[in-house]
Protein backbone atom coordinates (compact mmCIF):
# COMPACT_ATOMS: atom_id res chain seq x y z
CA UNK A 1 0.00 0.00 0.00
CA UNK A 2 0.98 3.49 -0.84
CA UNK A 3 1.99 6.15 2.17
CA UNK A 4 -1.23 8.27 1.23
CA UNK A 5 -3.59 4.96 1.21
CA UNK A 6 -2.16 4.41 4.88
CA UNK A 7 -3.14 8.02 5.75
CA UNK A 8 -6.17 7.74 4.63
CA UNK A 9 -6.75 4.39 6.26
CA UNK A 10 -5.01 6.66 9.64
CA UNK A 11 -7.78 8.97 8.91
CA UNK A 12 -10.70 6.89 8.69
CA UNK A 13 -9.93 5.15 11.79
CA UNK A 14 -10.92 7.88 13.93
CA UNK A 15 -13.80 9.53 12.29
CA UNK A 16 -13.57 13.22 13.05
CA UNK A 17 -15.50 15.26 10.61
CA UNK A 18 -19.31 15.42 11.29
CA UNK A 19 -19.93 13.25 8.74
CA UNK A 20 -17.43 10.63 10.22
CA UNK A 21 -18.52 11.33 13.41
CA UNK A 22 -22.56 10.54 12.47
CA UNK A 23 -22.20 8.18 10.01
CA UNK A 24 -19.57 5.61 10.93
CA UNK A 25 -22.09 3.09 10.85
CA UNK A 26 -19.72 1.04 13.19
CA UNK A 27 -18.31 3.96 15.16
CA UNK A 28 -21.59 4.99 16.59
CA UNK A 29 -22.20 2.09 18.01
CA UNK A 30 -21.15 2.16 21.93
CA UNK A 31 -19.45 -0.89 22.89
CA UNK A 32 -19.96 -2.35 25.91
CA UNK A 33 -16.85 -1.64 28.12
CA UNK A 34 -15.68 -4.70 29.67
CA UNK A 35 -14.55 -2.82 32.56
CA UNK A 36 -17.96 -0.19 32.85
CA UNK A 37 -18.82 -0.16 36.22
CA UNK A 38 -21.95 1.25 38.04
CA UNK A 39 -22.63 4.22 39.41
CA UNK A 40 -20.36 6.02 41.87
CA UNK A 41 -21.83 8.84 43.95
CA UNK A 42 -20.03 11.34 41.89
CA UNK A 43 -20.51 9.86 38.91
CA UNK A 44 -24.19 9.90 39.39
CA UNK A 45 -24.00 13.06 40.55
CA UNK A 46 -22.67 14.02 37.27
CA UNK A 47 -24.83 12.00 35.13
CA UNK A 48 -27.55 14.24 36.94
CA UNK A 49 -26.17 17.78 35.90
CA UNK A 50 -25.61 16.46 32.33
CA UNK A 51 -29.03 14.96 32.20
CA UNK A 52 -30.56 18.08 33.33
CA UNK A 53 -28.78 20.17 30.96
CA UNK A 54 -29.78 18.01 28.04
CA UNK A 55 -33.37 17.68 29.13
CA UNK A 56 -33.37 21.82 29.28
CA UNK A 57 -31.60 22.06 25.50
CA UNK A 58 -32.86 19.05 24.02
CA UNK A 59 -35.55 17.28 25.89
CA UNK A 60 -37.92 20.05 27.08
CA UNK A 61 -37.79 21.95 23.68
CA UNK A 62 -38.30 19.25 21.41
CA UNK A 63 -41.03 18.62 23.71
CA UNK A 64 -42.53 21.62 23.02
CA UNK A 65 -42.38 21.15 19.93
CA UNK A 66 -44.91 18.32 20.04
CA UNK A 67 -47.19 19.81 22.24
CA UNK A 68 -47.54 22.98 20.57
CA UNK A 69 -48.54 21.02 17.59
CA UNK A 70 -51.08 19.19 19.28
CA UNK A 71 -52.41 22.49 21.18
CA UNK A 72 -55.65 22.69 18.49
CA UNK A 73 -56.64 19.06 18.47
CA UNK A 74 -56.09 16.45 16.16
CA UNK A 75 -58.39 18.65 13.46
CA UNK A 76 -56.34 21.93 13.42
CA UNK A 77 -53.25 19.35 13.28
CA UNK A 78 -54.64 17.51 10.44
CA UNK A 79 -55.64 20.76 8.91
CA UNK A 80 -52.05 22.45 8.90
CA UNK A 81 -50.07 19.53 7.72
CA UNK A 82 -52.87 19.25 4.36
CA UNK A 83 -53.27 22.89 3.99
CA UNK A 84 -52.32 23.11 0.08
CA UNK A 85 -49.32 25.24 0.49
CA UNK A 86 -48.27 22.59 3.08
CA UNK A 87 -48.44 19.60 0.82
CA UNK A 88 -46.69 21.40 -1.62
CA UNK A 89 -43.84 22.07 0.40
CA UNK A 90 -44.01 19.03 1.95
CA UNK A 91 -44.12 17.08 -1.73
CA UNK A 92 -41.44 19.11 -3.03
CA UNK A 93 -39.12 18.58 0.02
CA UNK A 94 -39.73 14.91 0.35
CA UNK A 95 -39.56 14.36 -3.96
CA UNK A 96 -36.28 16.16 -4.07
CA UNK A 97 -34.38 14.61 -1.06
CA UNK A 98 -35.91 11.00 -2.40
CA UNK A 99 -34.09 12.33 -5.92
CA UNK A 100 -31.19 13.62 -4.20
CA UNK A 101 -30.29 10.22 -1.95
CA UNK A 102 -30.47 8.32 -5.05
CA UNK A 103 -28.12 10.48 -6.70
CA UNK A 104 -25.62 10.40 -3.37
CA UNK A 105 -25.99 6.86 -3.69
CA UNK A 106 -24.50 6.51 -7.07
CA UNK A 107 -21.99 9.34 -6.74
CA UNK A 108 -20.80 8.58 -3.24
CA UNK A 109 -20.23 5.14 -3.94
CA UNK A 110 -18.09 6.24 -6.88
CA UNK A 111 -16.60 8.83 -5.15
CA UNK A 112 -15.62 6.87 -2.27
CA UNK A 113 -14.29 4.06 -4.52
CA UNK A 114 -12.18 6.44 -6.39
CA UNK A 115 -11.05 8.34 -3.29
CA UNK A 116 -10.11 4.27 -1.97
CA UNK A 117 -8.84 2.62 -4.73
CA UNK A 118 -7.27 4.95 -7.03
CA UNK A 119 -4.45 7.06 -7.17
CA UNK A 120 -3.34 10.26 -8.49
CA UNK A 121 -2.26 13.43 -7.30
CA UNK A 122 -4.17 16.09 -5.57
CA UNK A 123 -6.31 12.89 -4.15
CA UNK A 124 -5.82 14.57 -0.81
CA UNK A 125 -6.92 17.88 -2.23
CA UNK A 126 -10.06 15.91 -3.11
CA UNK A 127 -10.54 14.40 0.31
CA UNK A 128 -10.66 18.35 1.75
CA UNK A 129 -13.34 18.69 -1.15
CA UNK A 130 -15.08 16.28 0.18
CA UNK A 131 -15.77 17.76 3.93
CA UNK A 132 -16.31 21.28 2.58
CA UNK A 133 -19.78 21.27 2.73
CA UNK A 134 -20.00 19.96 6.08
CA UNK A 135 -17.64 22.75 7.37
CA UNK A 136 -19.20 25.66 5.13
CA UNK A 137 -21.75 27.61 7.14
CA UNK A 138 -25.13 26.74 5.02
CA UNK A 139 -25.93 30.55 4.25
CA UNK A 140 -22.62 30.64 2.39
CA UNK A 141 -23.16 27.50 1.01
CA UNK A 142 -26.47 29.37 -0.92
CA UNK A 143 -24.18 31.94 -2.02
CA UNK A 144 -21.51 29.27 -3.52
CA UNK A 145 -24.07 27.77 -5.09
CA UNK A 146 -25.76 31.27 -6.57
CA UNK A 147 -22.62 32.21 -8.13
CA UNK A 148 -22.33 29.19 -10.09
CA UNK A 149 -25.69 28.76 -11.20
CA UNK A 150 -27.44 32.07 -10.53
CA UNK A 151 -28.12 35.05 -12.29
CA UNK A 152 -24.34 36.17 -12.79
CA UNK A 153 -23.28 32.82 -13.96
CA UNK A 154 -20.33 32.01 -16.30
CA UNK A 155 -22.04 29.27 -17.60
CA UNK A 156 -24.68 31.52 -19.04
CA UNK A 157 -27.57 29.29 -17.06
CA UNK A 158 -30.02 31.08 -14.02
CA UNK A 159 -31.29 28.17 -11.97
CA UNK A 160 -31.96 30.94 -9.21
CA UNK A 161 -35.37 30.80 -8.04
CA UNK A 162 -36.11 27.29 -9.94
CA UNK A 163 -36.66 23.99 -8.31
CA UNK A 164 -33.06 23.38 -9.80
CA UNK A 165 -31.89 25.59 -7.37
CA UNK A 166 -33.24 23.10 -4.36
CA UNK A 167 -32.21 20.33 -5.83
CA UNK A 168 -28.22 21.56 -6.40
CA UNK A 169 -28.55 23.03 -2.58
CA UNK A 170 -29.55 19.73 -1.06
CA UNK A 171 -26.82 18.11 -3.65
CA UNK A 172 -23.97 20.29 -1.76
CA UNK A 173 -25.00 19.85 1.72
CA UNK A 174 -25.33 15.53 1.66
CA UNK A 175 -22.20 15.63 -0.56
CA UNK A 176 -19.97 13.77 1.89
CA UNK A 177 -22.26 11.37 3.80
CA UNK A 178 -22.49 8.29 1.69
CA UNK A 179 -18.62 9.04 0.95
CA UNK A 180 -17.62 9.17 4.30
CA UNK A 181 -20.17 5.87 5.59
CA UNK A 182 -18.37 3.85 2.40
CA UNK A 183 -14.87 4.73 2.20
CA UNK A 184 -13.95 2.92 5.78
CA UNK A 185 -15.95 0.00 4.70
CA UNK A 186 -14.22 -0.07 1.42
CA UNK A 187 -10.91 0.14 2.96
CA UNK A 188 -11.33 -2.78 5.27
CA UNK A 189 -12.52 -5.08 2.43
CA UNK A 190 -9.82 -7.64 1.27
CA UNK A 191 -8.69 -7.98 -2.10
CA UNK A 192 -8.14 -11.30 -1.66
CA UNK A 193 -12.10 -12.00 -2.16
CA UNK A 194 -12.28 -9.95 -4.88
CA UNK A 195 -9.18 -11.49 -6.46
CA UNK A 196 -10.99 -15.21 -5.49
CA UNK A 197 -13.96 -14.36 -7.13
CA UNK A 198 -12.09 -13.46 -10.62
CA UNK A 199 -9.87 -16.43 -10.07
CA UNK A 200 -13.01 -18.31 -10.00
CA UNK A 201 -14.18 -16.71 -14.01
CA UNK A 202 -16.41 -14.51 -12.25
CA UNK A 203 -16.31 -10.71 -14.71
CA UNK A 204 -16.20 -7.49 -12.94
CA UNK A 205 -19.75 -6.56 -13.01
CA UNK A 206 -20.48 -9.62 -11.43
CA UNK A 207 -17.81 -9.17 -8.85
CA UNK A 208 -19.04 -5.88 -7.98
CA UNK A 209 -22.69 -6.94 -7.74
CA UNK A 210 -22.21 -10.13 -6.20
CA UNK A 211 -19.37 -9.85 -3.53
CA UNK A 212 -18.27 -5.93 -3.08
CA UNK A 213 -21.96 -4.50 -3.59
CA UNK A 214 -23.46 -6.52 -0.61
CA UNK A 215 -20.42 -5.58 1.95
CA UNK A 216 -20.90 -1.89 0.84
CA UNK A 217 -24.70 -2.15 1.29
CA UNK A 218 -25.41 -1.83 5.01
CA UNK A 219 -22.92 1.49 4.69
CA UNK A 220 -24.90 3.20 2.08
CA UNK A 221 -28.10 2.38 3.26
CA UNK A 222 -26.43 4.66 6.48
CA UNK A 223 -25.50 7.17 4.44
CA UNK A 224 -28.61 7.43 2.25
CA UNK A 225 -30.48 7.75 5.74
CA UNK A 226 -28.42 10.46 6.85
CA UNK A 227 -27.97 12.27 3.59
CA UNK A 228 -32.44 12.31 3.47
CA UNK A 229 -32.51 13.27 6.68
CA UNK A 230 -30.15 16.57 6.42
CA UNK A 231 -31.97 17.08 2.70
CA UNK A 232 -35.29 17.30 3.97
CA UNK A 233 -34.05 19.52 6.91
CA UNK A 234 -31.92 21.93 5.01
CA UNK A 235 -32.57 25.56 5.19
CA UNK A 236 -29.85 27.97 5.18
CA UNK A 237 -28.80 27.32 1.49
CA UNK A 238 -32.41 28.08 0.35
CA UNK A 239 -32.61 31.48 1.85
CA UNK A 240 -30.80 33.84 -1.08
CA UNK A 241 -30.72 30.73 -3.72
CA UNK A 242 -34.26 29.30 -3.87
CA UNK A 243 -36.32 32.18 -3.92
CA UNK A 244 -38.93 30.56 -1.64
CA UNK A 245 -41.72 30.44 -3.57
CA UNK A 246 -45.14 29.28 -2.97
CA UNK A 247 -46.25 26.47 -4.28
CA UNK A 248 -43.11 26.28 -6.36
CA UNK A 249 -39.96 26.19 -4.72
CA UNK A 250 -40.91 26.42 -1.23
CA UNK A 251 -39.60 23.43 0.86
CA UNK A 252 -40.86 22.34 4.55
CA UNK A 253 -38.36 24.16 6.53
CA UNK A 254 -39.00 27.43 4.90
CA UNK A 255 -42.77 26.82 5.21
CA UNK A 256 -42.09 26.36 8.95
CA UNK A 257 -39.99 29.66 9.26
CA UNK A 258 -42.97 31.89 7.20
CA UNK A 259 -45.48 30.36 9.94
CA UNK A 260 -43.01 31.35 12.59
CA UNK A 261 -42.74 34.74 11.58
CA UNK A 262 -46.44 35.07 10.56
CA UNK A 263 -47.06 33.97 14.71
CA UNK A 264 -49.10 30.69 13.67
CA UNK A 265 -46.98 28.76 16.25
CA UNK A 266 -49.10 26.28 16.10
CA UNK A 267 -48.96 25.64 12.19
CA UNK A 268 -45.09 25.56 12.23
CA UNK A 269 -44.98 22.93 14.97
CA UNK A 270 -47.41 20.71 13.17
CA UNK A 271 -44.80 20.64 9.94
CA UNK A 272 -41.64 20.26 12.64
CA UNK A 273 -43.12 17.34 14.18
CA UNK A 274 -43.21 15.63 11.18
CA UNK A 275 -39.53 16.42 10.27
CA UNK A 276 -38.96 15.93 14.14
CA UNK A 277 -40.59 12.00 13.64
CA UNK A 278 -38.40 11.59 10.43
CA UNK A 279 -35.46 12.56 12.42
CA UNK A 280 -36.35 10.06 15.14
CA UNK A 281 -36.79 7.14 12.79
CA UNK A 282 -33.84 7.52 10.78
CA UNK A 283 -31.85 7.13 14.04
CA UNK A 284 -33.65 4.72 15.35
CA UNK A 285 -33.05 2.76 11.94
CA UNK A 286 -28.83 3.87 12.11
CA UNK A 287 -28.95 2.40 15.22
CA UNK A 288 -30.46 -1.09 13.79
CA UNK A 289 -27.86 -0.99 11.44
CA UNK A 290 -24.92 -0.45 13.28
CA UNK A 291 -26.27 -3.30 15.55
CA UNK A 292 -26.55 -5.13 13.15
CA UNK A 293 -23.03 -4.69 11.45
CA UNK A 294 -21.66 -5.23 14.71
CA UNK A 295 -23.45 -8.88 15.22
CA UNK A 296 -21.79 -9.83 12.30
CA UNK A 297 -18.65 -7.88 11.71
CA UNK B 1 -1.64 -7.67 -12.29
CA UNK B 2 -4.93 -6.45 -12.75
CA UNK B 3 -3.67 -3.66 -15.42
CA UNK B 4 -5.74 -4.36 -18.55
CA UNK B 5 -6.94 -1.92 -20.91
CA UNK B 6 -10.42 -2.13 -20.19
CA UNK B 7 -9.27 -1.93 -16.67
CA UNK B 8 -7.59 1.46 -17.36
CA UNK B 9 -10.53 2.99 -18.83
CA UNK B 10 -12.95 1.75 -16.46
CA UNK B 11 -10.26 3.67 -13.57
CA UNK B 12 -9.85 6.95 -15.73
CA UNK B 13 -13.65 7.30 -16.78
CA UNK B 14 -14.88 7.19 -12.97
CA UNK B 15 -11.74 9.27 -11.82
CA UNK B 16 -13.17 11.79 -14.45
CA UNK B 17 -16.64 11.63 -13.65
CA UNK B 18 -15.79 12.03 -10.08
CA UNK B 19 -13.57 14.92 -10.40
CA UNK B 20 -16.14 17.24 -12.70
CA UNK B 21 -18.71 16.54 -10.49
CA UNK B 22 -16.83 17.92 -7.67
CA UNK B 23 -15.78 20.40 -10.02
CA UNK B 24 -19.29 21.74 -10.73
CA UNK B 25 -20.80 20.90 -7.56
CA UNK B 26 -18.10 22.64 -4.97
CA UNK B 27 -14.45 23.51 -6.13
CA UNK B 28 -16.07 26.12 -8.96
CA UNK B 29 -18.62 27.50 -6.96
CA UNK B 30 -16.37 28.01 -4.08
CA UNK B 31 -13.76 29.59 -6.22
CA UNK B 32 -16.00 31.50 -7.31
CA UNK B 33 -16.63 33.46 -4.46
CA UNK B 34 -13.74 33.79 -3.51
CA UNK B 35 -13.28 35.42 -7.39
CA UNK B 36 -16.41 37.73 -6.46
CA UNK B 37 -15.08 38.98 -2.78
CA UNK B 38 -11.93 40.45 -4.19
CA UNK B 39 -13.55 41.42 -7.82
CA UNK B 40 -13.24 45.12 -7.04
CA UNK B 41 -9.91 44.80 -5.81
CA UNK B 42 -8.89 44.60 -2.01
CA UNK B 43 -10.19 48.52 -0.64
CA UNK B 44 -13.18 47.92 -0.84
CA UNK B 45 -13.05 44.64 0.77
CA UNK B 46 -11.27 46.59 3.85
CA UNK B 47 -13.92 49.13 4.00
CA UNK B 48 -16.60 46.43 4.16
CA UNK B 49 -14.65 45.02 7.58
CA UNK B 50 -14.60 48.36 8.98
CA UNK B 51 -18.06 48.86 8.89
CA UNK B 52 -19.35 48.74 12.84
CA UNK B 53 -21.54 45.90 12.16
CA UNK B 54 -19.52 43.73 10.84
CA UNK B 55 -17.02 44.29 13.55
CA UNK B 56 -20.16 43.86 15.77
CA UNK B 57 -21.51 40.98 14.17
CA UNK B 58 -18.43 38.91 13.76
CA UNK B 59 -18.13 39.67 17.52
CA UNK B 60 -20.80 38.22 18.70
CA UNK B 61 -20.43 35.41 16.62
CA UNK B 62 -17.24 34.23 17.89
CA UNK B 63 -18.68 35.38 21.93
CA UNK B 64 -21.59 32.99 21.39
CA UNK B 65 -19.48 30.03 19.55
CA UNK B 66 -16.61 30.46 22.85
CA UNK B 67 -19.44 29.89 25.12
CA UNK B 68 -21.62 26.85 22.96
CA UNK B 69 -17.99 25.24 22.80
CA UNK B 70 -17.12 25.80 26.36
CA UNK B 71 -20.16 24.30 27.42
CA UNK B 72 -20.16 21.34 25.02
CA UNK B 73 -16.66 20.23 26.25
CA UNK B 74 -17.56 20.39 29.94
CA UNK B 75 -20.52 18.79 29.21
CA UNK B 76 -19.30 16.37 26.15
CA UNK B 77 -16.06 15.27 28.49
CA UNK B 78 -18.72 14.16 30.91
CA UNK B 79 -21.11 12.44 29.11
CA UNK B 80 -18.48 10.27 26.68
CA UNK B 81 -17.27 9.44 30.30
CA UNK B 82 -20.34 8.30 31.49
CA UNK B 83 -21.27 6.53 28.58
CA UNK B 84 -18.28 4.63 27.96
CA UNK B 85 -17.37 3.78 31.86
CA UNK B 86 -20.14 3.35 33.32
CA UNK B 87 -23.28 1.37 33.26
CA UNK B 88 -27.02 2.76 34.22
CA UNK B 89 -30.16 2.45 33.07
CA UNK B 90 -31.21 4.24 29.99
CA UNK B 91 -28.04 4.71 28.58
CA UNK B 92 -28.49 3.05 25.20
CA UNK B 93 -31.05 5.19 25.15
CA UNK B 94 -28.91 8.35 26.11
CA UNK B 95 -26.46 7.36 23.72
CA UNK B 96 -29.01 7.22 20.35
CA UNK B 97 -30.84 10.54 21.63
CA UNK B 98 -27.36 12.72 21.63
CA UNK B 99 -27.71 12.30 18.20
CA UNK B 100 -30.95 14.15 17.87
CA UNK B 101 -28.89 17.65 17.36
CA UNK B 102 -27.38 16.45 14.50
CA UNK B 103 -30.43 15.17 13.04
CA UNK B 104 -33.20 18.17 13.73
CA UNK B 105 -33.52 20.75 11.15
CA UNK B 106 -32.23 24.37 12.49
CA UNK B 107 -35.53 25.52 11.97
CA UNK B 108 -37.01 22.92 14.10
CA UNK B 109 -34.25 23.54 16.93
CA UNK B 110 -35.09 27.48 16.95
CA UNK B 111 -38.74 26.40 16.94
CA UNK B 112 -38.38 24.53 20.28
CA UNK B 113 -36.44 27.10 21.96
CA UNK B 114 -38.73 29.58 21.37
CA UNK B 115 -41.45 27.75 22.75
CA UNK B 116 -39.82 26.78 25.85
CA UNK B 117 -37.42 30.26 26.29
CA UNK B 118 -39.89 33.27 25.21
CA UNK B 119 -40.76 35.42 27.76
CA UNK B 120 -44.47 35.96 26.90
CA UNK B 121 -45.63 32.70 26.75
CA UNK B 122 -42.82 30.25 26.89
CA UNK B 123 -43.29 27.25 29.61
CA UNK B 124 -39.69 28.23 31.45
CA UNK B 125 -39.33 32.12 29.66
CA UNK B 126 -41.75 33.50 31.80
CA UNK B 127 -39.90 32.86 35.34
CA UNK B 128 -36.60 33.38 33.64
CA UNK B 129 -37.96 36.52 32.48
CA UNK B 130 -39.63 37.87 35.80
CA UNK B 131 -35.95 37.09 37.01
CA UNK B 132 -34.48 39.19 34.71
CA UNK B 133 -32.92 36.79 32.24
CA UNK B 134 -34.10 37.33 28.69
CA UNK B 135 -33.14 34.35 26.55
CA UNK B 136 -35.01 34.56 23.42
CA UNK B 137 -33.69 37.57 21.23
CA UNK B 138 -30.59 38.01 23.35
CA UNK B 139 -26.99 36.05 23.75
CA UNK B 140 -28.43 33.83 25.96
CA UNK B 141 -30.65 32.26 23.25
CA UNK B 142 -27.84 32.48 20.73
CA UNK B 143 -25.87 30.44 22.81
CA UNK B 144 -28.47 27.67 23.58
CA UNK B 145 -28.81 27.37 19.53
CA UNK B 146 -25.67 27.17 19.22
CA UNK B 147 -25.00 24.72 21.34
CA UNK B 148 -27.62 22.57 20.89
CA UNK B 149 -26.77 22.27 17.20
CA UNK B 150 -22.53 21.07 18.00
CA UNK B 151 -24.08 19.19 20.84
CA UNK B 152 -22.88 15.91 19.67
CA UNK B 153 -19.41 16.53 18.17
CA UNK B 154 -17.14 15.99 20.93
CA UNK B 155 -19.04 13.09 22.06
CA UNK B 156 -18.83 11.49 18.84
CA UNK B 157 -14.83 11.65 18.83
CA UNK B 158 -14.35 10.82 22.68
CA UNK B 159 -16.47 7.84 23.12
CA UNK B 160 -14.38 5.63 20.45
CA UNK B 161 -10.97 7.05 21.86
CA UNK B 162 -12.28 6.13 25.06
CA UNK B 163 -12.99 2.97 24.61
CA UNK B 164 -9.65 2.09 22.93
CA UNK B 165 -7.54 3.34 25.88
CA UNK B 166 -9.55 1.19 28.30
CA UNK B 167 -8.76 1.56 32.05
CA UNK B 168 -6.22 -0.47 33.13
CA UNK B 169 -3.94 2.83 33.38
CA UNK B 170 -6.31 5.09 35.34
CA UNK B 171 -7.54 1.82 37.58
CA UNK B 172 -3.23 1.50 38.19
CA UNK B 173 -3.28 5.31 39.03
CA UNK B 174 -6.15 5.11 41.46
CA UNK B 175 -4.71 2.15 43.46
CA UNK B 176 -1.50 4.01 43.66
CA UNK B 177 -3.19 6.67 45.28
CA UNK B 178 -4.11 9.15 42.72
CA UNK B 179 -7.36 11.14 43.32
CA UNK B 180 -10.26 10.92 41.12
CA UNK B 181 -9.03 14.65 39.65
CA UNK B 182 -5.26 13.82 39.22
CA UNK B 183 -5.90 10.21 37.68
CA UNK B 184 -7.85 12.54 34.88
CA UNK B 185 -5.58 15.66 34.84
CA UNK B 186 -2.51 13.31 34.59
CA UNK B 187 -3.92 9.69 32.95
CA UNK B 188 -7.09 10.45 30.94
CA UNK B 189 -6.64 14.19 29.63
CA UNK B 190 -3.63 13.56 28.05
CA UNK B 191 -4.45 10.29 26.03
CA UNK B 192 -7.50 11.64 24.95
CA UNK B 193 -6.11 15.26 24.17
CA UNK B 194 -6.27 14.88 19.89
CA UNK B 195 -9.71 13.23 20.09
CA UNK B 196 -10.61 16.49 22.18
CA UNK B 197 -9.08 19.10 20.09
CA UNK B 198 -10.34 17.75 17.00
CA UNK B 199 -14.50 17.93 18.29
CA UNK B 200 -13.39 21.35 19.48
CA UNK B 201 -12.14 22.48 16.12
CA UNK B 202 -15.50 21.00 14.69
CA UNK B 203 -17.33 21.99 17.35
CA UNK B 204 -16.49 25.77 16.83
CA UNK B 205 -16.55 25.79 13.13
CA UNK B 206 -19.99 24.60 13.41
CA UNK B 207 -20.95 27.21 15.96
CA UNK B 208 -19.69 29.85 13.67
CA UNK B 209 -21.52 28.58 10.93
CA UNK B 210 -25.03 28.42 12.58
CA UNK B 211 -27.92 30.21 10.75
CA UNK B 212 -31.26 29.04 10.75
CA UNK B 213 -31.66 28.42 14.63
CA UNK B 214 -29.93 31.66 15.35
CA UNK B 215 -31.98 33.83 12.99
CA UNK B 216 -35.42 32.36 14.52
CA UNK B 217 -33.82 33.15 18.30
CA UNK B 218 -32.29 36.21 18.07
CA UNK B 219 -34.42 37.93 15.74
CA UNK B 220 -31.19 39.09 13.98
CA UNK B 221 -31.05 43.03 15.13
CA UNK B 222 -28.10 44.96 13.95
CA UNK B 223 -25.91 45.71 16.20
CA UNK B 224 -27.92 43.67 18.69
CA UNK B 225 -28.35 40.45 17.96
CA UNK B 226 -26.97 40.06 14.67
CA UNK B 227 -24.33 37.34 14.11
CA UNK B 228 -21.78 37.37 11.26
CA UNK B 229 -24.54 34.07 9.09
CA UNK B 230 -27.35 36.21 9.67
CA UNK B 231 -25.73 39.81 8.28
CA UNK B 232 -24.72 37.72 4.87
CA UNK B 233 -28.43 37.29 4.71
CA UNK B 234 -29.04 40.74 5.36
CA UNK B 235 -26.76 42.66 3.15
CA UNK B 236 -27.24 39.99 0.64
CA UNK B 237 -30.80 40.96 -0.24
CA UNK B 238 -30.31 44.78 0.29
CA UNK B 239 -29.22 46.74 -3.10
CA UNK B 240 -26.32 48.28 -3.82
CA UNK B 241 -22.47 47.08 -4.44
CA UNK B 242 -21.42 47.95 -0.91
CA UNK B 243 -24.03 45.82 0.88
CA UNK B 244 -22.84 43.15 -2.18
CA UNK B 245 -19.43 43.94 -1.29
CA UNK B 246 -20.06 43.75 2.58
CA UNK B 247 -21.86 40.14 1.87
CA UNK B 248 -19.03 38.60 -0.37
CA UNK B 249 -16.33 39.67 2.41
CA UNK B 250 -18.46 38.36 5.54
CA UNK B 251 -18.95 35.38 4.09
CA UNK B 252 -15.62 34.82 2.35
CA UNK B 253 -14.19 34.94 6.05
CA UNK B 254 -16.78 32.23 7.08
CA UNK B 255 -15.66 29.87 4.51
CA UNK B 256 -11.88 30.95 5.12
CA UNK B 257 -12.35 29.89 9.16
CA UNK B 258 -14.28 26.44 7.70
CA UNK B 259 -11.76 25.51 5.29
CA UNK B 260 -8.60 26.65 7.79
CA UNK B 261 -10.64 24.04 10.28
CA UNK B 262 -10.75 21.52 7.96
CA UNK B 263 -6.95 21.49 6.57
CA UNK B 264 -6.43 21.28 10.71
CA UNK B 265 -8.55 18.46 11.27
CA UNK B 266 -7.23 16.70 8.20
CA UNK B 267 -3.36 17.44 9.01
CA UNK B 268 -3.51 16.88 12.36
CA UNK B 269 -5.38 13.55 12.15
CA UNK B 270 -2.67 11.22 10.63
CA UNK B 271 -0.16 12.28 13.37
CA UNK B 272 -2.44 10.32 16.26
CA UNK B 273 -0.40 7.29 14.27
CA UNK B 274 -1.80 4.27 12.18
CA UNK B 275 -4.13 2.12 13.95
Amino acid sequence: MTPSAGTVEAEQSAPTTPAGTATNAGGRRLPRAKSATSLTPISGLGLGIALMWFSLLVFIPLTAVLVQASAGGWSAYWDALTSPQTLAALRLTVGTAVLVTVVNVVMGTAIAWVLVRDQFRGKQLLEVVIDIPFALPTIVAGLVLLSLYGPSSPLGVNWANTRVAVFLAFLFVTLPFIVRTVQPVLLELEHEVEEAAASLGANRLTTFRLVILPSLAPAITAGAALSFCRAISEYGSLVLLSGNLPYSTEVASVRIMSSIEGDKLTEAAAVASILLVVALIVIVVLDLISRRVARYA
Amino acid sequence: MHDTAAHRVTRWTLRLIVIGYLLFLVIWPVALVAAKTFANGLAPVINALRQPEVIFAFQLTLSAAFWAVVINTIFGVGISLLLVRYTFPGRRALNAMIDVPLSVSPVVVGLALVLVYNGRTGWLGQTLEQGGLQVIYAPPGIIMATAFVSLPLVIRELVPVLTEIGTEQEQAARSLGASGLQTFARITLPAIKWGLLYGVVLSLARSLGEFGAVKIVSGGVAMRTQTATLLVEERYQQFGLVNSITAYTAAFILALIAVIALIIITSLRPSKGAP
